[in-house]
């Protein structure tokens, strides 16, 4: 086991009507690792991981009570836009900013924030997470056109390097490749290897093998449910419960 | 065999139909735009656009006052009409209760109110508290006229805009006003962009709400607080005059008129080309 940088505590979250989507969740997330988030549909996955930047809050009418904490100081004590900035999203479907350029795209942070930056800080945070994101060699040339002419697996690639150039801590990903074909989708399980090394990873798939091949620890959500969490190869050979036993045999999701 | 015959056939028939149809009503549109060319266009020259009108009975002259007039009108217009729409569409697509369900029909409503009826409001507003007819006032009553078209193309364009980008602009720690101004609007930019300049082309032509308003203006006047001439209003006060000279000018300036509202419309078209933003 390495540190913990991200410890969750008792959470509960829910939405305007109905009861807790979440009902409490202890979970410590480990440093340089990526972890997996699985469960059936409608378990509150999205929920979960929206919560740790703070996005739930942005829904009108959310609930959340509980802690989590970043580096041992809550999120809740931080202001949302310093949260979000040491915590990066990406979502399912890639959605680059339709009227910037792909070289505005990844400063879209820094731009959005009315943060002025030299023009060579904005070249060198453009080269380097787009050299993340193995996307450098395929745009450098035409850094000046609309991230919308980019493949799908392309402005994925570039979502994340938009993450990325805030420079955070954690990278939060909601089923980045459900919308990819599998060339795409392999890109970025193997970009995703790579950025463990410097970020901690957190990535919500339906797709069990993809969590078997890229993930150290996986957790299992069930009805809103923690069920269990352990280290990956370890879930997926000797599931301790039978829910998880039962979704990685296919039998539910 | 037989049957497909008679449905090649019978598609071929309504395929006849529907070019006939269509044939039959550009027709009078065509017929219109011809004999405003072939009437206007003998009295189009440098100095038509760059003259004054003369008294009748004189040859020559211009129609500069209308169209420094008609600019004007519709710039001031657009200076009333343009933030405060956008601002009432952002409003609209943003939010849902009562307030704006009870704006949404009276949007509706305004959008379906006979100009004259929008004269005479800005008529009781701004010409009876100053006591004059003022180019200001046309532009007031203009204004309320263009609101509605602006109001709705931004309404619907920004409910267009994925909400996917809004979550990506908060996502990375931007707040609610840099979402909308650097987000949303500019996402939404060609539909806004193409209420605005369809609303100028309605209201360049119009002549009802301007009687009682703008009023006319034989001289040169650009000051907003005096009453000015305007392209519609010439026209229908030379079109009824007795002199032939002066029918001439109407026909003139109903073509500068017509081509400038083509130019609009064109522009449109090619805005919504160019900047239907791909989301
Ligand atoms: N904006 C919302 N308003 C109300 N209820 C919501 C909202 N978003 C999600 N829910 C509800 O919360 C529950 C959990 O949803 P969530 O999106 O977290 O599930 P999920 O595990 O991500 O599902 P999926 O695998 O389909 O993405 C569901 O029952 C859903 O209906
Ligand atoms: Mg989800």
């Amino acid at each position: 086991m390495g540190s913990a940088i991200l410890k969750i505590r008792n959470l509960y979250a829910g939405y305007k009507d109905g009861g807790w989507v979440l009902k409490g969740i202890n979970l410590d997330i480990y440093k340089n690792k990526i972890t997996a988030i699985m469960g059936p549909s409608g378990c509150g996955k999205s929920t979960f991981i929206r919560c740790i930047n703070r996005m739930h809050e942005v829904v009108d009418g959310a609930r959340i009570r509980g802690e989590i904490y970043l580096d041992d100081r809550s999120i809740f004590g931080m202001h949302p836009i310093i949260v979000r900035r040491k915590i990066g999203m990406v979502f399912q479907r890639p959605n680059p900013f339709p009227t910037m350029s792909i070289y505005d795209n990844v400063i879209a942070g820094y731009i959005l924030n009315g943060i002025k930056l030299k023009r060579e800080e904005k070249d060198h945070i453009v080269e380097d997470a787009l050299k993340k994101v193995f996307l450098w060699d395929e745009v450098k040339d035409k850094l000046h056109v609309k991230g919308t002419f980019l493949s799908g697996g392309q402005q994925q690639r570039l979502c994340i390097a938009r993450s990325l150039a805030m420079g955070p801590e954690v990278l939060l990903l909601d089923e980045p490749t459900s919308a990819l074909d599998p060339k795409a989708t392999r890109v970025i399980e193997d970009l995703l290897e790579e950025l463990k090394k410097d970020f901690t990873i957190i990535i919500v798939t339906h797709n069990a093998s993809q969590a078997a091949r890229i993930s150290d620890y996986t957790a299992f959500f069930y009805l809103g449910e923690l069920v269990e969490y352990e280290e990956t190869e370890r879930i997926f050979t000797v599931p301790k419960h039978p829910k998880t036993q039962e979704y990685l045999s296919g039998k539910f999701g | 065999m037989n049957s497909i015959k008679q449905k090649i056939l019978k598609d071929r028939l309504f395929e006849i139909a529907i070019i006939f149809f269509t044939a039959l009503s550009v027709l009078p549109l065509i017929l219109i735009l011809f004999q405003v060319v072939k009437n206007g266009i003998g009295a189009i020259n440098l100095e038509f656009f760059t003259h004054l009108p003369l008294p009748p009975g004189e040859k020559g002259g211009g129609i500069l006052n209308a169209i420094v007039g008609s600019f004007e009108l519709v710039f001031i217009a657009s200076i009333f009409a343009i933030p405060l729409g956008v601002l009432i569409g952002v409003f609209l697509a943003e939010y849902k209760n009562k307030l704006t369900d009870f704006l949404t029909v009276l949007v509706d409503v305004l959008q379906s109110t006979p100009s004259i009826v929008i004269g005479i409001i800005a008529y009781l507003w701004v010409v009876v508290p100053l006591r004059r007819f003022s180019a200001l006032s046309g532009s007031v009553a203009l204004a309320i006229m263009m609101l509605p078209l602006i109001i709705k193309h931004t309404k619907e364009t920004l409910k267009m805009v994925p909400s996917t980008l809004k979550e990506a602009s908060y996502a990375l720690g931007a707040n609610y006003t840099s979402t909308l101004l650097k987000v949303l609007l500019p996402s939404a930019l060609g539909g806004i962009l193409t209420g605005i300049l369809l609303s100028i082309s309605r209201v360049f032509g119009e002549t009802a709400p301007l009687l009682f308003t703008a009023f006319g203006n034989p001289f040169f006047n650009i000051n907003p607080l005096k009453s000015v001439e305007s392209l519609p209003l010439l026209i229908f006060k030379y079109a009824l005059s007795p002199y032939d000279d002066w029918h001439r000018i109407a026909w003139g300036a109903s073509l500068v008129l017509i081509l400038i509202v083509l130019s609009l419309n064109i522009l449109v078209k090619l805005i919504i080309e160019k900047w239907e933003a791909r989301f």
